[in-house]
């Protein structure tokens, strides 16, 4: 593996990344940047980080042997970094926290997010209130019908949601809308981007936030399996947790599975958000990456059965690993996504959210096929609380 | 070509006038539209034409230019389809320089240096690319320069005078002023912009157009005291907007007659 994804902040994994903004923007990113560098190795915004890790978010969140899972399997062991456990129930709150303190370093009082599920933007609502920033934080009108109970949440949290009825109405307009509004108030206002997605340095500065599950996890790996997981698995849509979750682990002898939403099909263009089993390389918010586009460049409508991957982007490091196959990135589709879920739950007591749902057959596959005295680890990045009508309604149940 | 571009300027600033640049986006309303719009912006006193290239994720602009991209997609215009208006254009007698203005993405997947290449062939002049800033330009610069074709660079009222060097330093016909913070069609151009243009004046010698929230007669006519070109693209798509498919050519020519004030023929027929 070469350093080239190393932690200095190289505005480029190999040939994707980049600042591709428009020019209103770019003092806003060049000040972020030199900021979080700053911030980055300052102790006290370390401490600052760590300690609202521990008492605010519940990091470290617990490494789970899923026993009786890995029992009806009979291969490999499966273990679950519970990133469901932390505070608003994602891994989402790890990158809020790191943005909006960063935020008040610079002295923007506003915040701006954008949200697909409505897991960033609770977490972001989340730790606005808790700091006292103001907080809008833009919707697709489709997202917000599937994810009414994460609306209300934001609401009651003191943010404004704002619904964006462009497009095809989901993440990826509610990213271009609050472009748009980062571009008019840009001197006031900090865009809290969600994912390891935009301009640099907002995939490498979310990638360092979220690099804590990846970190605890190995460490919790050493200390309850002994060993290092044979491989780690992680649901990708923009791809904040299983960067963070892969991160610490790309020096280690450990296969990186990433799993894309496959929707309705990989047959079925603009009917899956497969991006890097399907798409190919060119730029869309900010950044170079792999997209979902036609043979015009124009960007093809998505959709998965879990809105938090319904995105027809993806980070631009998991770009760079798929080329330099560090990492592999293969899909599922809704149903297979609704059967994992159901596995683990019956199995666990454990109700995942319909994104890291993805990620559950792909791994007890690659459990089966490793075997006894193997591990997989599986990025378990959210609950599945605010899915409970998608998940009815996919099912055929009247609630 | 940035030749055309720079002369075209000079001719109208040698009028004792600024040059009025014209946004159009290809395909919007209907894409047989597309090549009587720009030859009546001609007709009615537009110096200079940017044809918009149709993008699905258009995020610099406003509810009016979103929504031109929206029908234009929708209809299927590509960049090839642009060119090819672009050629009937001057096959009908288009004289203006015309700008090809949109974003990164459908330039790649027609691929940067076949862009450039076929762009000059039609008769294309230049480029704005809204998301692509000089510093991440310098393969398309250069397919660019080594077709004569220009590549205009733009300077925000956020762009740190040490930056203005830089970024104005790759222009070679001139410069566009985004006037305002926000999209375009968004807030009126505010009264400092005269210091704006000022200020990117200490670093180029080259004509300054200023665009975004410039619609009216008023503020086309206060734009123009202070820099040498007056952008308008939001209050177009309002007037082809503004009733039947079949009469936008003539509202967009009699609007453009009316902000400049100046009588058809005068602007057009001449190279």
């Amino acid at each position: 593996m070469s350093k080239e994804t190393g932690s200095d902040l190289t505005p480029r994994f190999g040939e994707f990344g980049g600042r591709y903004i428009p020019e209103v923007l770019v003092a806003a990113h060049e000040e972020l940047e030199e900021a979080y560098e700053a911030a980055r190795t300052d102790p006290a915004f370390i401490e600052e980080l760590a300690e609202l890790g521990r008492h605010y978010a519940g990091r470290p969140t617990p490494l789970y042997l899923a026993e009786r899972l890995t029992e009806e399997v009979g291969g490999a062991r499966i273990w679950l970094k519970r990133e469901d456990l932390a505070h608003t129930g994602a891994h989402k709150i790890n990158n809020a926290l790191g943005q909006a303190v960063l935020a008040k370093r610079l002295g923007k009082p506003r915040i701006i997010a954008e949200t697909g599920a409505g897991q960033h933007g609770v977490a972001t609502a989340t730790v606005c209130a808790k700091l006292n920033l103001e907080c809008v934080v833009y919707m697709g009108t489709e997202d917000i019908r599937r994810q009414s109970l994460n609306v209300f949440r934001m609401k009651m949290l003191g943010a404004e949601v704002v619904p964006v009825d462009s497009g095809s109405r989901t993440l990826k307009d509610a990213i271009n809308e609050a472009m748009r509004d980062w571009v008019t108030n840009v001197r006031t206002t900090h865009y809290l981007i969600g994912s390891a997605i935009g301009p640099h340095p907002f995939p490498t500065m979310v990638r360092d936030f979220q690099a804590v599950i990846g970190q605890e996890a190995r460490a919790q790996m050493l200390e309850q399996a002994g060993r290092l997981p044979d491989v780690a698995v992680a649901c990708v849509g923009g791809g904040s947790n299983a960067i963070g979750l892969f991160y610490p682990f790309i020096e280690d002898p450990v296969r990186l599975v990433g799993v894309e939403a496959a929707g309705e099909g990989l047959d079925e263009p603009g009917r899956n958000a497969a991006t890097l089993v399907a798409g190919s390389p060119g730029v869309l918010h900010g950044t170079r990456t792999y997209l979902l586009q036609d043979g015009a460049g124009q960007i093809l409508d998505t959709h998965s059965i879990s809105a938090g991957l319904d995105y027809p982007g993806v980070g631009p490091e998991h770009s760079w690993l798929k080329v330099t196959e560090r990492a592999e990135y293969i899909a599922a589709d809704d149903a297979e996504a609704l059967e994992g879920f159901q596995r683990l739950t019956r199995s666990e007591g454990i109700i995942p959210a319909l994104e890291p749902s993805h990620a559950i057959l792909p791994a007890i596959r690659l459990a089966e096929e490793i075997g006894e005295g193997g591990d997989v680890l599986i990025g378990l990045s959210g609950r599945g609380d605010k899915d409970m009508h998608t998940v009815a309604e996919a099912l055929g149940v009247t609630l | 070509m940035s030749d055309r571009l720079r002369a075209r300027f000079a001719q109208a600033n040698g009028e004792g006038r600024a040059a009025f640049v014209a946004y159009v986006m290809a395909g919007f309303p209907e894409p047989d539209q597309t090549v009587p719009l720009l030859l009546g912006m001609e007709a009615g006193g537009a110096d200079v034409i940017e044809l918009g290239v149709p993008f699905t994720d258009p995020l610099a602009d406003g509810a009016t230019v979103q929504r031109a991209n929206e029908v234009a997609v929708a209809a299927g215009v590509t960049f090839a389809d642009c060119l090819a208006m672009v050629r009937e254009a001057r096959a009908q007698g288009l004289t203006a320089p015309l700008v090809l203005m949109g974003y990164d993405n459908p330039l790649l997947a027609y691929g940067e240096a076949r862009a450039a290449a076929d762009a000059a062939a039609a008769g294309a002049d230049g480029f704005i690319v809204v998301d692509l800033p000089p510093d991440e330009a310098g393969t398309f610069r250069q397919a660019c320069a080594e077709n004569g074709v220009s590549f205009v660079p733009l300077v925000a009222p956020t762009t740190a005078e040490e930056r203005m060097g830089e970024v104005t330093a790759v222009a070679d016909s001139f410069i566009y002023c985004v006037s305002v913070m926000g999209t375009t069609g968004g807030a009126a151009v505010p009264a400092e912009v005269g210091d704006l243009v000022a200020t990117i004046r200490r670093h180029t010698e080259l004509p300054i157009a200023v665009g975004f929230g410039v619609s009216t007669q008023e503020q086309v006519a206060r734009v123009g005291r202070v820099a040498e070109g007056v952008i308008v693209g939001s209050a177009i798509i309002a007037a082809i907007e503004g009733g039947s498919v079949e009469g936008c050519v003539e509202r967009v020519r009699s609007y453009v007659e009316l902000v400049t004030g100046r009588s058809a023929g005068a602007g057009a027929g001449e190279a």
